[in-house]
């Protein structure tokens, strides 16, 4: 089967640059490579949220690795995505004491309301539901990651007025 | 009121700013080690504390911590582990988000006392806003002088950094997490050597989780001795639960070992009882991993004992007719919840998180969670429940790493007490076709169902 080659445009800004120099100086001379996952994590961040493999190419360059030590470990991590994703990616726990309050009504109340499926994108774009496993917010199901942050205690009416302030951009994703 | 030592000061108004925490006794501990114990010390009064690792296998941390190797002279390194993702467990996230310098302060003197000059808290991905606020907090110490060269002109050097994981349960595991820390795939290592040996890049490391390495200032400001006289035998000091399911007062709680599970379950300081008037079902004390009890299990042991808040009345009974405290992740069902269902969902769980390495694991739990699926579907076989007996036997004690067993158990746990509940999916499918069909029908009232077949 072909994969799907997906293009993206890559920009490491000199802000994003002395932001992973500056993770890299976390570690000592030589084990540049730990700061793998948090330089993927800004870089992502700052490209839409996603990794293409010309982006990943560009991040063994930096930290002076070969490529296939940074596919690994993207495909190896839920959080990396290795292709374009919506802009406002609803994250759904979906574990047990989640669904012990709720959230499977309110998945199939959120696609229903945005006309997608479970790891579907609206058509412009701007959305996408998951279901993703234990997030460590079992008190305060049902609930979902939206970028940086937990949108907890969900209720249909919160689900409703989340989705108003995306399209509102209201809603900071990444918090820099 | 039970005594409080973690969270005693979280509703303190900026307890979360170096300010506030430091104005009401923050670092205290840091002074107190550098000045006036040696690295030796600290490690005695933890072992005295009895204090025992909080990530959930218990083990004691003071002798964890005698392990390190000292003699070949390698740097040591000591790696706070908070990568909490064990359905059920939330607390960490809760000491670290409301109270951080207690964790950047229990890291100063625990890596004091190891000798480690460079340390790290590994947190999960998903807490993105707590590496931030971990991150502000240790800017905040070090501009202050608790971190950096020659720490209160001591001659000790500290560097302390967060590391942001990816999203992977396994790496919780504590080989996983220094294979992760090391910017590899989560794959953990086969022992020995043990970290203690050759950890991170090969140094000897303790790995400790977040509220082990929070209740080391109490500790080392008090004493060993004090922290040991708290809690019930080989269970000292306090404990956080997290608290969820089908109760009224889910959240993060700080008790003192030896509270019966009863009063947890029922007083209004805690739990104060179930959610709604629909009775317990079944409970699960130290998140997914551990063994599921029934309702008549729980409160009582099977002995007729109280069962009580600790390692060792929480395990009384082995897997037969007990669980284990684990992580604290408390999950409380009631009878509208189904087992199977449940079980199905924890089984795609470990499927998920396997990280692929062993095969038993790797193809057993994706076996589990096919076979549970299909009996929660209402397209269960009779031999389904030995079936899946018997694919949870031959991952248990087959890994390298204890997620093979983490989750075999709980399935085995599940036909273990409620092997009815699994019959009755399988012969009556067309009364399980709705996902809340316990809800308008209990188990309880079409139990009789199920026994009149069988006999």
């Amino acid at each position: 089967m072909e994969r799907t080659h997906y293009k993206q445009e890559i920009n490491i800004t000199d802000s994003l640059m002395t932001r992973i120099n500056e993770l890299i100086s976390h570690y000592p001379e030589g084990k540049q490579k730990s700061a793998l996952l948090p330089v993927l994590h800004e870089v992502q961040d700052a490209h839409d949220n996603w990794l293409s493999f010309e982006l990943m190419d560009k991040v063994a360059e930096i930290l002076q690795i070969k490529p296939i030590e940074v596919y690994e470990v993207v495909s190896f991590y839920s959080m990396f995505n290795q292709r374009p994703i919506g802009k406002y990616m609803f994250e759904f726990c979906q574990t047990s004491p989640c669904c012990l309050n709720g959230v499977e009504d309110l998945m199939d109340y959120t696609c229903e309301k945005l006309g997608v499926k479970v790891g579907e994108t609206t058509a412009d774009g701007l959305f996408e539901v998951r279901g993703v496993e234990c997030l460590g917010a079992c008190g305060y199901a049902p609930m979902m990651q939206l970028g940086d942050s937990y949108k907890e205690h969900l209720t249909k009416e919160k689900v409703d007025q989340i989705i108003a302030d995306c399209r509102d951009n209201k809603i900071t994703l990444h918090d820099k | 009121m039970s005594q409080k030592i973690l969270l005693d000061k979280v509703n303190i108004p900026g307890i979360k700013t170096y300010e506030v925490y430091r104005q009401n006794g923050g670092y205290a501990s840091v002074e107190k080690a550098l000045k006036t114990l040696t690295p030796d010390e600290v490690v005695e009064e933890v072992k005295t504390s009895g204090l025992r690792g909080r990530g959930g296998a218990g083990f004691p941390a003071g002798m964890k911590w005698s392990f390190i190797d000292k003699k070949s002279g390698k740097p040591r390194h000591l790696v706070c582990n908070a990568d909490e993702s064990e359905p059920g467990t939330f607390k960490d996230r809760y000491l670290m988000e409301y109270i951080p310098h207690l964790l950047i302060e229990g890291m100063i003197t625990s890596s004091y006392a190891l000798g480690a000059n460079l340390s790290y808290i590994y947190i999960r991905g998903e807490y993105m806003w707590i590496y931030k606020i971990l991150e502000r907090a240790i800017a905040e110490a070090k501009a202050a002088g608790w971190l950096g060269k020659n720490i209160l002109g001591s001659g000790y050097d500290l560097e302390l950094y967060v590391q942001i994981g990816g999203g992977a349960y396994i790496c919780g595991e504590e080989t996983a997490l220094i294979e992760s820390l090391e910017g590899k795939r989560g794959n953990p290592r086969i022992k020995p050597p043990f970290p203690a040996v050759s950890g991170l890049w090969a140094n000897p490391t303790v790995v400790n989780n977040v509220e082990t390495i929070a209740a080391v200032p109490w500790i080392v400001n008090n004493s060993g001795a004090d922290y040991a006289k708290i809690g019930v035998g080989r269970s000292t000091g306090t404990k956080l639960i997290s608290a969820s399911g089908h109760i009224k007062n889910p959240g993060v709680y700080e008790i003192e070992m030896g509270i019966t599970v009863y009063e947890f379950m029922n007083s209004d300081e805690y739990l104060g009882g179930m959610s709604s008037d629909r009775p317990l079902k079944a409970f699960i004390p130290g998140g997914s991993s551990v063994p599921v009890l029934p309702a008549h299990l729980i409160y009582k042991t099977a002995n007729g004992e109280d069962r009580l808040m600790t390692y060792e009345s929480l395990s009384d009974g082995g897997f037969a007719t007990g669980s284990m405290l684990g992580s604290g992740g408390f999950i409380v069902y009631d009878d509208t919840s189904c087992i199977v269902r449940n079980t199905w969902n924890f089984s795609r769980f470990y499927h998920h998180e396997s990280c692929g390495q062993c095969s038993p694991c790797r193809e057993g739990t994706g076996w589990m969670e096919k076979v549970l699926h299909r009996i929660e579907n209402g397209h269960g076989r009779e031999e389904d429940i030995d079936l899946l007996l018997s694919i949870q036997s031959k991952i248990e004690g087959n890994t390298i790493c204890p997620l093979g067993d983490a989750a075999a158990w709980p399935v085995a746990a599940a036909i273990r007490h409620f092997r009815e509940e699994f019959e009755y999916h399988i012969r009556f499918p067309e009364k399980i076709k709705n996902r809340d069909h316990f809800v308008a029908e209990p188990f309880e009232s079409v139990k009789h169902l199920v026994s009149k077949l069988t006999v």
